[in-house]
């Protein structure tokens, strides 16, 4: 069996977001960037099914980040690592079509990838690609089971209700999370790899032209417009108290 | 323009309050006729969708499949050509806009919190970074548009009415797909939904262990522990403590969060509490927008002066 994992790198939330001079995009100069954290989950996940005769391929886009995705990918396990290039995407339909160009060339039986991520203004990557190559998908995952050509999955809904359901394979899975906290990789693994391995490279043609929607503005919410701010216990303790909670 | 098409969610036998927020917003667009399409034997319940002039009832099963029910909308926006397409930001609607965009080729945005019509064009505006920043796209229809829950008033958008009907048949699919069961969720030891008072942990919490802090504030104020998706998924705390779009809708009296950021998904779950007060280092957190008070400070110094002063 032969399992795809779709890796993307997106801005670090922890740190403060900005907008940039033109008011149409993040100003990315003192952005950190990171793994999409489903992303990891579904890299997880695919390590966690995978037998010892599988395979699991990690792809991710070219340019800032790809090496540290893919050589930690690497570390954690995966057999292959592969890196897009040739060509820069723009949201998710340029994503997905970058995608399905090495994977309809690698033909996988499971396709895996994080159920969405923080900038994917343009719809969810696995859904959309999945269709666009005419394969069945499902969103929200977080157990997969398979057998045989077949994938048995549960979706989550709201309210902690989930429904199973089954898809015949090849498949793409939106992951939500795996059944086990992501492994985490040493550094010195991360290093070793990058001594001792080498990524695939894959070039990708023509990812199209867009969403079909054009980004006129970013803009931060207001911080703080509803709260009344505290700054000292007392004060807080005599909220609690007029709330009648203590 | 060709008015609007509303894609009904539906669970368990009720359409979710996302369907009506969704017709509550069709409602204020003035995009011309707007058209609800339900799925099974929810047409019955057409009554409820008076917002609606008609009501495309889908036949099929009540039960969603990603396959029959994008291959149904796609036939009902084919009947109807609408040039707004509104469907539930959940975790049905990524496996029903997605494909449904992608094989009619039309626009997709996501993650919608309001729509402006601007008669040529749309300018739709999304909830991305974790809510932490507000994102226009300018669109001209037919466009999909996936609308977070909680952005609009379900209660406006819930009208009795008798919107004229028609059916439509599911196109049939290949049936790679197939639906199993519905799984009604294990009971916890506590069920958080009938709370009175919550704190709920983020991942500013930083580790299992530390929960312990918010638990001793917990038995102070005899409040129950609720938390935010990560620390589900980190193994720290049980799905049952899980408030959000995955997890619970709560209306408690008082809701204290500590060390969550307040993402889109978790806001939803939550924002109806009479009282909420965040506890939170980060002072951009768009927790402090549904906030009605806010401390900016480090977690766990907020917690010990708090459990000190109350004691």
């Amino acid at each position: 069996m032969k399992i795809a994992v779709l890796l993307k790198w997106v801005p670090d939330l922890v740190e403060e977001l900005e907008v940039d001079d033109d008011g149409t995009g993040l100003d990315t100069e003192d952005l950190k960037f990171k793994l999409n954290e489903f992303d990891d989950h579904a890299l997880e996940e695919a390590l966690l099914l995978a037998g010892d005769d599988d395979e699991v391929i990690a792809l991710a886009m070219g340019g800032e980040g790809s090496e540290k995705m893919l050589f930690t990918a690497l570390a954690k396990g995966a057999t292959r690592a592969i890196r897009l290039t040739g060509s820069s995407t723009e949201g998710t339909t340029g994503l997905a079509t970058a995608f399905s160009q090495v994977l309809e060339a690698e033909s996988c039986d499971l396709i895996l990838t994080g159920v969405q991520s923080v900038d994917d203004r343009d719809g969810q990557l696995g859904p959309f690609m999945a269709s666009k190559m005419g394969l069945p998908c499902i969103s929200v995952v977080s157990e997969v089971s398979l057998s045989g050509q077949t994938a048995s999955v549960m979706k989550e809904y709201a309210g902690g209700m989930m429904a199973e359901f089954e898809v015949d394979l090849p498949a793409v899975l939106g992951i939500q999370a795996a059944r086990e906290t992501p492994r985490y990789a040493p550094v010195s693994k991360i290093r070793q790899m990058q001594q001792t391995s080498t990524l695939e490279e894959f070039s990708i043609t023509d990812t199209g032209t867009g969403s079909g929607s054009t980004v006129s503005g970013f803009s931060q919410p207001e911080g703080g417009s509803g709260a009344k701010m505290i700054s000292d216990i007392e004060e807080l303790a005599e909220l609690l108290n007029g709330l009648g909670v203590v | 323009m060709a008015g609007t098409l509303v894609v009904c969610e539906h669970l368990a036998g009720k359409f979710s309050d996302i369907t009506f927020e969704m017709l509550d917003l069709a409602n204020s667009l003035g995009t011309g006729e707007i058209n609800a399409l339900t799925f099974g034997s929810m047409a019955e319940n057409a009554g409820e969708l008076g917002i609606a002039n008609k009501v495309i009832s889908a036949s099929c099963s009540n039960d969603f499949n990603p396959e029959t029910y994008s291959a149904a909308t796609v036939a009902a926006i084919e009947s109807t050509s609408p040039d707004l397409i509104l469907i539930a930001s959940t975790s049905m609607g990524y496996d029903l806009a997605n494909p449904v965009a992608a094989s009619l080729d039309l626009p997709l945005v996501a993650y919608c919190t309001g729509i402006q019509n601007n008669g040529e064009d749309f300018v739709c505006t999304s909830s991305l970074y974790g809510g932490k920043m507000n994102v226009s796209s300018k669109v001209s229809g037919p466009v999909v548009a996936m609308v977070l829950s909680g952005t609009h008033d379900a209660d406006s958008g819930r009208r009795e009415g008798a919107p004229s009907m028609s059916e439509i048949a599911a196109p049939a699919t290949d049936g790679k797909i197939r639906f199993k069961r519905l799984i009604e969720p294990e009971p916890g030891d506590v069920d958080i939904t009938q709370s009175e008072i919550l704190i709920a942990v983020g991942r500013g919490i930083g580790s299992k262990d530390d929960i312990e802090v918010a638990e001793e504030l917990a038995e102070l104020l005899n409040a129950d522990i609720a938390c935010s998706r990560p620390l589900v998924d980190a193994g720290w705390m049980e799905k049952s403590r899980q408030v959000g779009k995955s997890g619970f809708k709560v209306k408690p009296k008082l809701y204290i969060t500590l060390g969550i950021s307040g993402a889109p998904e978790h806001i939803e779950g939550m924002k109806d509490s009479a009282t909420i007060i965040a506890i939170n280092s980060d002072e951009n957190a768009p927790i402090f927008d549904v906030a009605h008070y806010g401390v900016v400070e480090d977690l766990f110094e907020v917690c010990e002066e708090l459990i000190e002063e109350l004691e």
